[in-house]
């Protein structure tokens, strides 16, 4: 102990002073670098914050327990009348619908690609499940629209048939974000796992697939993410309702983006002067109003899926 | 719970040395049904296309103006599908050049710079702003977003117009492929934002530490040890965001006043258009062989995202070293 | 280990039972009534009702200009045949006829009336007769800018089709000054905007301009706008959305739609006639219909170059497309009942009132009743 203490205080301060005088210009760059991701996150809130300011400030004037439980039935006009219901069970079916079919097939092929995958089927899906993220949404639903043409006849609106459409978008992208979070759990705890004797599916369940629940929840809700937001192939496929539809097996249904589309494409309203139960812009009060409520609901499913992944992802720290 | 378990754990390793039996077996078949079920349903799609996109590729001239709706003066749909392919690679290229070092940035700030809690709240945010639907952002860039920029635009052009031989027109409604490549940019960035933020987070903190350990500054952390082990994540995430920028239907719809151009003309009206919004916008009026003008030009960008992504594998193979299952 | 295993466990239960209570509340609180006064679904049907009889789903599809119109028809005659549901797919005038001429919808609403390859095809679902076309909804185009302070401008045909040629470019043109002169005309860039889709508005404006300034506009009518570049937006309220947000700007859309914006009077013979419903449905009137075509099939061949006092020739009419014979007896019913609301005074002035339109005349409605009576059913 007091051997030591007669040189150290000069060493250190001399390899003090040499840290620092051979650390300026790295530190420089260091303090640069905080600034531009800094500045690169300002620079993103600012349309992001505009925009959500926007939806919010347009949105909230209508927005109300009425508005959210009603449908369109009987509203025509500038009626100071209607609401998003149908709409929003609309969105939530087909949605879930989706997701019902997407998530399955999405994860088990990112299971498929990442711990069994070898040989010319994997390459050959890697290749797919590439080339089907570049279907553009359109095509999807004239797919969709084209496949259930064919059992049902060419006058055919189903929810499931939209349903379809958006699992053609969402499997790609299920199987994409799952395949590189599978990919991220270390090999080590893999093998850890079969050295204590669990059978690989086991591993897979237990270990693989919870070590990145977080990863894979977070790719599951982009892709819903990816798809609650579509319009054109729902369009085309479960066309427009303005009645309360549950059944995705039977007749048209509505969803709110395509609900926000057809108030915006019917723009003002004309109204006679003097008109009390008339409003100009009603329409694009609704839309905003619809826009603001779909936002709402993505973040409800966000908030579940932050809790589920609370839930089930292990205790780590 | 493990008392129970490990008797048959016993028996099993006796009976042999592979574990591929009984419900391993069952999962294995599964998992690969899975993944030959989604060949399935990409085989019918393609099958789909071709069947349906076909006659607008054999069809004469004559058959393609009038059946076919081809704009004026075209004769043969490369007219149609080049301009519109240029249109395409050009929107989203001008929005992935934009978005993904902002996205980068912010992935970063969220895993590595901010603190816990801010970071948690601001990662929730990017997570909502991911599933803002296009039609929303389509209402806000057209009327809240064109006419502010529409000035920054004509500035520009102004600026860019005082270097010699250098012609640059813009519109005074801000109806330009720069504004809808913007609010592309804007479009993507929560996704690629998000994907990274998850790959930077799964940086291995003995890396990390290592790299403090060694007297690093927080940058040299991240660009020796983050960025290295996030490069193929990023590169995924950069092409998830680049398959929505090409396929963006109603946004560029409800912003972009299209033209057939092969034009650089950004900040200009009517100059280019994209396929899927050209598609959207035909759409409705169009029957019989129109619609299969339309599926081909629908191709075409299939094709197109099928390059970018067979581009992007290669680009994460070459780099497969930091993959933890390989 | 042992309690965070269970802590998991409930929570695990927990968030199912918060799913399960969200969706149970969800599936709970809507309504099908929210205007409250519309008659309960399980109640005797109303009073007055033309045809009780008529109940099921139907369904119609095609012009999204019509789709404000429909609203009300269908809002309308759902009050009075509350057993009926009715939808309206404003998928597009093209998507309409493909969609009725394979019988997957029971209605079509068009821009333009059949054409003559689709009456041939159209006896394939509507039996031996065909389809016919019904001039139901009549809507003035107005041409509409943005310029302060400005309400109404006089345009001569030959103007507007300088202005959206490109070949006037400010709105202090002689040619503009010369048709206004007690307007104080701004010294201002003119943006033409047009609709980029393929429309019945854009191909009714391009044919009143190609009839009457034919020597400036060359371009043979078409629903896709001739002129290259500039700007442009789909739909009426794309358009409109970029004349509101831009000064100076100028685009020809449905007169109802306009809201706030300038319009022009145009010029018919040697008076200027402002853009109105009436005026609209006196050029109806002064028009006549297509030659060589079934009895009851009333399309129309507008004559743009009418001079007759006070008609506004700058007209779209949307026709509602129907089968001269249905093989499903409530389907048939259906149709008959519900062209018959749209067509009758009450029908029509709903349309006036929530869309716009011009009400049909009552000559022009006797032919159609006519015409909804000789439609067959069985």
């Amino acid at each position: 102990m007091s051997a030591t203490t007669s040189t150290p205080v000069g060493d250190t301060e001399r390899v003090r002073a040499m840290l620092g005088s051979a650390d300026a210009g790295r530190k420089r760059t260091d303090r640069m670098m905080t600034g531009l991701i800094y500045a690169a996150f300002v620079v993103a809130m600012i349309p992001l914050v505009s925009l959500l300011w926007t939806v919010v400030i347009r949105g909230i004037e209508r927005f109300s327990p009425y508005f959210l439980s009603v449908s369109m039935r009987g509203v025509f006009g500038g009626m100071d009348a209607g609401g998003i219901y149908h709409a929003i069970v609309g969105t939530l079916v087909i949605t879930l619908v989706a997701a019902a079919i997407s998530v399955p097939i999405g994860l088990l092929t990112a299971v498929y690609l990442v711990e069994y995958g070898r040989g010319p089927l994997a390459r050959v899906t890697t290749f797919f499940v590439d080339v089907m993220t570049g279907i553009p949404s359109i095509v999807a639903g004239l797919f969709a629209f084209a496949l259930f043409a064919i059992f049902f006849g060419p006058g055919v609106r189903l929810g499931v048939a939209a349903s379809v459409a958006l699992s053609v978008l969402m499997i790609p992208v299920v199987v994409r974000s799952s395949e590189e979070m599978l990919r991220l759990v270390p090999n080590e705890l893999r093998e850890a796992s079969y050295a204590l004797g669990v059978p690989k599916w086991l591993t897979i369940i237990k270990v693989v697939l919870r070590t990145s629940v977080a990863g894979l929840t977070t790719g599951v809700l982009l892709s819903i993410a990816r798809v609650i937001g579509e319009t054109a192939p729902i369009l085309i496929t479960a066309g427009y309702a303005d009645s309360i539809n549950f059944n995705p097996f039977e007749g048209r249904m509505a969803t709110l983006p395509v609900y926000i589309f057809t108030q915006y494409r019917q723009g003002t309203v004309p109204c006679a002067p003097g008109a009390l139960d008339c409003v100009e812009d009603i329409n694009l009060m609704r839309a905003w109003a619809a826009a603001l409520t779909l936002i709402l609901i993505v973040m409800l499913l966000n908030l579940v899926g932050r809790l589920v992944t609370r839930f089930f992802a292990p205790k780590l720290r | 719970m493990t008392t129970t378990a490990s008797p048959p754990a016993t028996t099993r390793r006796r009976r042999s040395g592979d574990t591929e039996r009984g419900m391993s077996r069952v999962f294995r078949w599964i998992s690969t049904a899975a993944a030959v079920l989604l060949l399935a349903v990409l085989a019918a799609v393609a099958v789909f296309l071709v069947q349906r996109g076909l006659p607008a590729l054999t069809a004469s001239g004559e058959e393609l103006q009038t059946a076919g709706r081809l704009p004026r003066g075209m004769t043969h749909l490369g007219q149609l599908v080049g301009p519109l392919v240029f249109g395409t690679l050009l929107a989203a290229a001008i929005a992935l050049l934009l978005a993904t070092p902002v996205a980068v940035g912010i992935a970063l700030f969220i895993s590595h710079y901010a603190p816990r809690r801010l970071a948690a709240g601001i990662g929730y945010v990017v997570d909502l702003l991911a599933a803002i639907p296009s039609v929303v952002f389509g209402l806000w860039g057209g009327r809240t977003l064109a006419p502010v920029v529409a000035d920054v635009w004509v500035w520009v052009a102004g600026v860019l117009n005082s270097i010699p031989g250098l012609e640059v027109r813009a519109t005074a409604t801000g109806r330009s492929l720069a504004t809808a490549s913007v609010v592309l940019a804007v479009m993507i960035l929560p996704i690629i934002t998000a994907v990274s933020r998850e790959v930077f987070l799964q940086t291995p903190k003995l890396h990390e530490e290592a790299a403090l350990a060694l007297g690093a500054t927080r940058w040299e952390v991240v660009r020796t040890a983050v960025l290295p082990f996030g490069r193929s994540g990023v590169i995924s995430a950069a092409m998830l965001g680049l398959g929505r920028a090409l396929g963006e239907t109603m946004a560029v719809l409800m912003i972009l006043s299209p033209g057939l151009l092969y034009s650089f003309q950004i900040f200009d009206s009517g100059q280019q258009q994209t396929i899927a919004a050209y598609i959207a916008n035909q759409f409705p009026e169009s029957s019989g062989l129109a619609v299969n003008v339309l599926i081909a030009t629908g191709l075409a960008l299939f094709v197109i995202t099928m390059a970018v992504n067979m581009l992007a594998r290669w680009i994460v193979a070459r780099r497969k070293e930091f993959s933890g299952a390989n | 280990m042992e309690r965070h295993v269970k802590l998991s466990r409930i929570s695990r239960a927990g968030s199912v039972a918060l799913v399960g209570a969200l969706a149970l509340t969800l599936a709970a609180c809507g309504s099908d009534n929210p205007t409250g006064d519309a008659p309960e679904n399980t109640g005797a049907p109303a009073a007055e009702s033309p045809a009780g009889d008529i109940s099921g789903t139907f369904s119609g599809a095609g012009a999204s200009s019509q789709e404000s119109a429909m609203g009300a028809w269908i809002a309308g005659f759902q009050s009075q045949n509350p057993d009926v549901s009715v939808s309206y797919d404003a998928a597009g005038s093209g998507a309409g006829r493909e969609q009725f001429l394979a019988g997957g919808v029971s209605f079509a609403g068009s821009d333009a009336a059949l054409k003559d390859e689709e009456l041939q095809s159209s006896t394939e679902v509507c039996g031996p007769d065909g389809a016919i076309d019904l001039p139901l909804y009549i809507s003035p185009i107005a041409v509409a800018f943005n310029l302060p302070g400005i309400s109404s401008l006089n345009l001569a045909p030959e103007t507007i089709a300088n202005i959206f040629a490109g070949n006037i470019t400010s709105w202090n043109d002689p040619a503009i000054a010369a048709d206004n002169p007690d307007v104080n005309l701004p010294d201002m860039a003119i943006t033409p905007v047009h609709r980029s889709d393929d429309s019945g508005t854009t191909d009714n404006f391009t044919e009143y301009l190609h009839a009457t300034a034919g020597d400036v506009w060359t371009w043979e009518p078409d629903g896709v706008f001739p002129v290259e570049g500039g700007d442009s937006a789909q739909g009426t309220s794309g358009v409109v959305g970029i004349v509101n947000d831009t000064e100076g700007a100028v685009t020809y859309a449905d007169a109802s739609r306009v809201g706030q914006l300038g319009t022009a009077a145009i010029k018919v013979g040697e008076e200027w006639v402002p853009v109105s419903p009436e005026a609209a449905a006196a050029a109806v009137d002064a028009s006549h219909e297509v030659e060589g075509r079934h009895e009851h099939d009333l399309a129309f061949e507008l004559d743009r170059t009418t001079t007759a006092a006070g008609a506004y020739p700058l007209v779209l009419i949307s026709y509602s497309l129907a089968c001269l014979n249905y093989a499903d007896e409530a389907e048939g019913n259906f149709v008959k009942a519900f062209l018959g609301y749209i067509a009758s005074s009450e029908g029509q002035q709903a349309a006036a009132s929530a869309a716009g339109s011009a009400p049909i005349s009552d000559d022009l409605r006797s032919q159609v009743e006519q015409a909804i009576d000789a439609i067959t059913v069985g």
